[in-house]
């Protein structure tokens, strides 16, 4: 009776691991299905390369390098802000601060995480796009910038709790005998304890920075939803993830502009797949 | 001469008393053992002599430990200074999880030496000084995890030599080696004493006899004896003593 017990829950679980592989498989197919669709209109080169995303001209312009290059300079300029923040973040939680604090920090840090992005949308448009417009001498406080530090601040949690749990887990005796030879505190903590953290630390960058790209909502509220080329980080600028939500609901199924979408999502899809996997690959690197 | 005093030294975790009444003079360029059963308090004594301590909460220190006739317990003492002076072997060998290279050149590299070629010239010097350097000459960029645990202690002990400290302290430098392990890492002292004032803490008996000229035997916080190693263990003055190095202890 016992041994059957533990062979249903043992296939119980087998199905589901399988199960999850199964949905990404799925997902994959059915993204890849429609999007690779589109390459009936047109050719990979134009779609990738193409400088114009202009689904609704005729005849319709699918360029996404706009929208790619839109995407990465909000994801860019994320990252700048948040991995310098949230490292030194976690540092001090993880190192300097006292016990009562850091308690209290983490819980901060964890409710942060917990806003929806929608509100950090909100707050971002009538309070951070005020202050950009106003310090920039911008005609629109709704750039390609605005994004980036309200997306950083939907990153920094991520970031920190990752890496603050990977300096956590340093060996004492690292720290210890880096101080029994003399190293300060802080010397310490740059010269051993980092280097020890470090592939906990790059996967909590690249996990961060795959949230920052997949992000959408406060995207599409902050960045002002130009799907031009952008010259700079003051512009407005469109994101890939942006465009999907915004011209799903119009587009006729079948058209050129429909399997378009579909084929942004794939090119998500494989960016997203790519920085995990980097993110694993840092992760295991220790134990190579 | 004397290296290290300590005067009336009380160590409170908390509320909980765990050195008593400490007075213990360590002559330089000699190796003094402290033995005793477990949780008698040596470690603690051993890591009040470089402010280990002051990493955990709560502890608080009263008394004295003079080093070369300072107070180290004074305040406004450089910590940087002290253990740069008193360096520590600890009982798990802590190789930091960087190069053979970058563990030797440690140290030096914090205490602000820069020039590659200066560093290279230490690092080989002092993995020469603890044997290992025809062993790891040609390995110097691997990972210090990669080694055996007697090289690894080896390195520990190298890393800290790199520093030139005057006193290296020891907790069980040997407990995690097997028994020629021990008996290299004993002769490696040996060697050490020419240059350094060596304290180590064991467990193991015979050790303290083997490689000490100065033995202190410690019981729930106190210093129950001390003298040389010889008179320690042949005739020892207190019967606490004799119970324990006979083996009748508890
Ligand atoms: N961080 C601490 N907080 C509270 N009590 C402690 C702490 N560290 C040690 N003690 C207590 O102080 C006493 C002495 O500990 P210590 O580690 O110095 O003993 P030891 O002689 O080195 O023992 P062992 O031979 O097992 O290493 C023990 O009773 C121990 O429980
Ligand atoms: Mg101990």
């Amino acid at each position: 009776m016992r041994r059957f017990k533990e062979f249903i829950i043992e296939k119980i679980i087998l199905l589901s691991g399988f199960a999850c592989i199964l949905f990404v498989i799925l997902i994959f197919f059915f993204l890849a299905k429609d999007g690779l669709a589109l390459f009936k209109f047109s050719s990979p080169w134009n779609f990738l390369f193409g400088t114009l995303w202009s689904p609704l001209s005729e005849p319709p312009q699918i360029g996404i390098l706009p929208l790619f290059l839109g995407s990465l300079i909000v994801t860019i300029g994320a990252a700048v802000i948040s991995v310098p923040l949230g490292m030194a973040c976690a540092i001090f939680i993880a190192e300097i601060a006292p016990k009562w604090m850091r308690e209290i920090l983490k819980a901060g840090v964890e409710l942060l995480a917990a806003i929806p992005s929608i509100v950090i949308g909100f707050i971002g448009m009538t309070m951070l796009s005020p202050i950009v417009k106003h310090i920039f001498h911008l005609p629109t406080g709704l750039t390609a910038l605005t994004g980036s530090i309200a997306l950083a601040f939907m990153a920094i949690p991520t970031m920190v709790s990752i890496m603050e749990d990977s300096i956590s887990s340093v060996p004492r005796i690292y720290k210890e005998g880096s101080l029994a030879l003399g190293a300060t505190h802080w010397q310490t903590i740059y010269r051993v304890i980092i280097p020890a953290a470090s592939s906990g630390i790059v996967a909590a960058i690249m996990l961060g920075i795959g949230r920052v790209i997949g992000e959408t909502m406060a995207v599409m509220m902050l960045t002002g939803n130009a799907s031009v080329m952008p010259h700079t980080i003051l512009a407005p600028v469109r994101t890939m993830t942006a465009t999907i939500a915004a011209e799903m609901g119009e587009t006729v199924r079948g058209s050129e502009h429909y399997f378009a979408l579909f084929a942004i999502g794939l090119v998500l899809f494989g960016i997203t797949f790519l920085i995990n996997f980097l993110a694993d690959m840092a992760r295991h690197r220790k134990n190579k | 001469m004397s290296k290290i005093e300590t005067k009336n030294l009380d160590l409170f975790y908390g509320t909980f008393q765990a050195l008593i009444d400490v007075d213990l003079v360590i002559k330089e360029k000699m190796i003094t053992a402290l033995i005793g059963p477990s949780g008698c308090g040596k470690s603690t004594l051993l890591r009040a002599l470089n402010r280990m301590n002051d990493l955990i909460d709560g502890v608080k220190v009263t008394g004295k430990v003079l080093i070369d006739g300072k107070n180290i317990y004074e305040p406004g003492t450089d910590l940087v200074e002290l253990r740069k002076k008193v360096g520590m072997v600890f009982q798990r060998p802590n190789p930091f999880p960087l190069s053979v290279f970058d563990n030797i050149a440690y140290g030096p590299r914090t205490h602000g030496l820069k020039d590659r070629g200066k560093l290279g010239e230490i690092v080989e010097r002092f993995l020469s000084r603890v044997q290992l350097w025809d062993v790891l000459k040609d390995r110097l960029e691997d990972s210090a995890l990669d080694l055996s645990l007697e090289q690894q202690q080896r390195l520990c002990i190298a890393r800290l030599v790199a520093v030139m400290p005057d006193v290296v302290l020891m907790d069980e430098p040997c407990s995690a080696l097997d028994p020629l392990a021990t008996q290299r890492i004993e002769e490696l002292m040996f060697e050490l004493k020419k240059d350094y004032t060596i304290l180590i803490v064991t467990h193991n008996m015979q050790q303290a006899a083997r490689v000490s000229d100065w033995t202190g035997f410690m019981l729930l916080g106190k210093l129950v004896e001390y003298g040389e190693t010889k008179q320690v263990f042949t005739n020892p003055q207190e019967k606490q003593t004799e119970e324990y190095i006979t083996g009748r202890y508890g």
